[in-house]
């Protein structure tokens, strides 16, 4: 099992890889467990796992990166490969894909760092600020658990938002706000095919969004899961959620927010290649919902991973 | 409990490959290891039994005699009767705590304020109230005005807690003037006040000052204190010294809390005491903090831009740096990670939003070499986000210019090393 390793995710995945690896102890699994470091390739080579559980999250866990690595060794792991964890990393990506798809994502627009200190880049600033309305929804293309995602109610707060969201990617994207309703689709692949889980709805308490305190302190959102929805408008979003998830080539599970604006169609923000599976995550709790215990959760992934052939790959 | 974020970012900079500023680390690599032996041999030939057995909860009679030299030494004159010695300060802040806070009880601190206090205050729900601080110490008028105000809605803060001298984050010291303002007020208005000094026998320069309860003659200003940053924190020995009414309360949550601080680390102290020199080691250290933190500042001199401002303490361990305004310290402590090098974001010393543009750094945990080249980095983030803050606000254009442009020949750029006797093969424009 991998899991901590040195991204801005560290914490939550070293909750994730233990709640992971207490389910793998009752499945009766032998378990090693690895804080990723310097040492991984060695670690792995020596130990040579049957299947690899990735619980990393974030930079160089669910960007491709480690999978790459596994691929190389010819280790059976779970979850999205390289190329589907590249696009689900990169918000940009698969905000482009979606698109050809058909599929409904806040209007947006993408600038790397270069494009405002080489080519004056700022200068387009009101065109997009007139074209997105306010507030803007200023993020960093790849990040996770809300890091680094402002909200520039005028002009005046967008170049702090900007400086705010480049601290955490060298890419960043300036982005309609939907106001409407937050919800998350967990997808898991079963022996039925794709099964879009119970939708989950999160109300925040305090601000106005779902920001990372409010994602892992226990008592500080709400979360419906069922959400309530009427049957029509579940079936539509889960059917976006399972787009999507084929979209982008998804394997295994993922995790697709989206928001349920008042009118028109809900709209999708991101997928998660790899999920948060902490005791607040949503996933788990989707999951759970939808009759899925956690350790059949963990074991489903494991059948998927030693499934898992060429063709699927990448 | 509050953040996590905070904590999550923070448990980063622990990685053995990150340069960080953000520890609060004394130095422990020069403690003599001779006399540690030594008092460890002691231990074992006179005391074994009793130094591993449980101790009363209010601590040895020998080591509170230490502690009264301890204090004696900042001119405070304190009694055995009226001590409590506890597992590190910080149980202090938590007894004082637990034994005067009422879920929405009003504590009273300065702003910014010892970070690891705020998440003890809030685990009692205290109502936190942070009085701006300045390079003199808490805004004594403003802690006045907060007070009247209190008095008008029939509330009145628990007690009012203060980091005096070399404050931890700031670094800045309470002025005499204001320390007796400040006992004058709690004198008359019966207030209590918690007074934490772990780091006042660290003065490097200029006067000491008298602690606030030195100047009180103890009626209303419980003490605080540690042994962590003059002797050792891994040892986990502190002490509170206050009233006996309010010592009793204190000690019935001790014996709650964990019976009895160690027996082992008292005995250790206590044989420190007579096998080492206490007053020596700490002037050594000093005189290292003190190396360090002008190393820290030469290098916030050199690499930190003109709009950063920061304290200059005469003492401690801390340097508190503010940046404009439209930096967010947690989010430049993202990008400063990505370049292997870490500090305390300022919004972990405050419980509201203020605080997001500093930074705490540390100098004590490092060499000066590391500190040099921490700072360095930190000083290039900081500079790339003024940077592109300034041209994204449109207050410089881009800078580069376009490739191509260049009339330098490939000659100017590449200098070719002339053969010997040969002509300059660098060729001509």
């Amino acid at each position: 099992m991998l899991k901590g390793g040195s991204s801005l995710e560290r914490q939550v995945s070293l909750r994730s890889g233990a709640r992971v690896e207490d389910a793998l102890g009752y499945l009766d699994h032998d378990v090693e467990s690895i804080d990723v470091g310097s040492d991984l390739v060695d670690r792995l080579k020596e130990s040579k796992p049957d299947v690899v559980f990735i619980a990393l999250h974030g930079r160089g866990g669910e960007d491709g990166t480690v999978q790459e690595i596994l691929e190389i060794l010819g280790l059976p792991y779970t979850g999205s490969g390289i190329q589907a964890s590249i696009r689900c990393m990169d918000k940009v990506l698969a905000k482009y894909a979606l698109i050809d798809a058909g599929i409904s994502t806040p209007d947006f627009f993408a600038f790397n760092e270069r494009a405002f200190s080489e080519f004056g880049a700022a200068t387009t600033l009101p065109e997009i600020e007139e074209r997105l309305g306010f507030p803007v929804v200023v993020k960093p293309s790849a990040q996770g658990s809300a890091l680094g995602i402002k909200f520039a109610a005028s002009t005046e707060d967008v170049p702090g938002a900007l400086v705010a969201a480049f601290s955490y990617d060298d890419k960043v994207i300036l982005e309609r706000y939907v106001k409407g309703r937050e919800l998350a689709v967990g997808l898991l692949e079963t022996e039925d095919g794709l099964e879009a889980l119970p939708v989950v709805e999160a109300l925040p308490h305090e601000g106005s969004f779902f920001d990372f305190e409010s994602r892992y302190e226990i008592g500080k959102t709400d979360y419906v899961c069922p959400a309530e929805l009427s049957e029509d408008v579940t079936t539509t979003v889960q059917e976006i959620a399972s787009d999507t998830f084929r979209t982008l080539g998804c394997y295994g599970f993922s995790r697709v927010d989206l928001m349920l604006p008042e009118d028109g169609p809900p709209q999708v923000l991101e997928a998660n290649a790899i999920p948060g599976l902490t005791e607040t995550s949503l996933f788990p709790q989707a999951a759970e919902a939808g009759g899925i215990a956690f350790q059949e959760l963990v074991s489903q992934l494991i059948a998927l991973a030693l499934a898992r052939t060429p063709s699927t790959v990448s | 409990m509050r953040s996590s974020v905070m904590r999550d970012l923070m448990a980063i900079t622990a990685r053995p490959e990150i340069i960080s500023l953000a520890g609060g680390l004394p130095d422990t690599s020069t403690f003599p290891k001779d006399t540690f032996a030594q008092m460890m041999q002691e231990i074992a030939a006179n005391n074994l039994a009793e130094a591993l057995q449980y101790g009363p909860t209010e601590g040895f009679d020998d080591t509170k005699r230490h502690i009264v030299e301890v204090m004696a030494e900042e001119g405070m004159d304190a009694d055995i009767e009226d001590m409590l010695v506890t597992t590190g300060g910080q149980q202090v802040i938590d007894l004082v705590t637990k034994t005067f806070v009422n879920p929405g009880d009003t504590i009273i601190c300065e702003a910014p304020t010892y970070p690891g206090a705020i998440p003890v205050f809030s685990s009692y729900q205290a109502d936190v109230i942070q009085i701006e601080t300045d390079s003199d110490g808490m805004r004594i008028d403003l802690l006045e005005q907060e007070i009247a105000r209190l008095e008008s809605e029939g509330r009145r803060p628990k007690f009012i807690y203060v980091v005096p001298t070399f404050q931890n984050p700031a670094g800045v010291t309470l002025s005499l003037k204001r320390r007796k303002k400040l006992v004058e007020i709690a004198r008359e208005k019966e207030l209590l006040i918690l007074e934490d000094n772990p780091y006042g026998l660290l003065r490097f320069e200029g006067t000491e000052l008298p602690p606030l309860y030195a100047l009180d003659r103890d009626d209303f200003v419980l003490y605080l204190g540690t042994f962590s940053k003059i002797l050792s924190p891994g040892i986990r020995l502190g002490w509170v010294v206050a009233p006996a009414p309010v010592l009793e309360k204190l000690n019935l949550g001790k014996q709650a809390a964990d019976l009895c601080t160690s027996s082992l680390t008292q005995y250790l102290v206590q044989a420190y005491f007579e096998l080492g020199d206490w007053k020596q080691y700490v002037g050594s250290v000093k005189e290292i903090y003190r190396t360090r933190r002008d190393a820290m500042l030469a290098a916030l001199e050199e690499f930190f831009p003109p709009e950063a401002h920061w304290t200059t303490p005469k003492g401690g361990i801390f340097i508190w740096a503010t940046l404009p305004d439209f930096l967010d310290t947690q989010d430049l402590l993202a990008k400063a990670l990505r370049e292997n090098v870490a500090f305390v974001p300022g919004s972990g010393a405050y419980v509201d939003e203020r605080g997001a543009n500093s930074m705490r750094l540390n100098f004590s945990g490092s060499n000066e070499s590391t500190i040099e080249e921490g700072i360095k980095r930190i000083g290039g983030v900081i500079q790339e986000q003024i940077a592109l803050y300034s041209t994204l606000t449109g207050e410089f254009k881009a800078k580069k210019e376009p490739k191509g442009d260049s009339t330098e020949s490939v000659a100017e750029v590449v200098q070719l090393k002339p053969e010997k006797g040969s002509k300059s093969s660098a060729g001509g424009k």
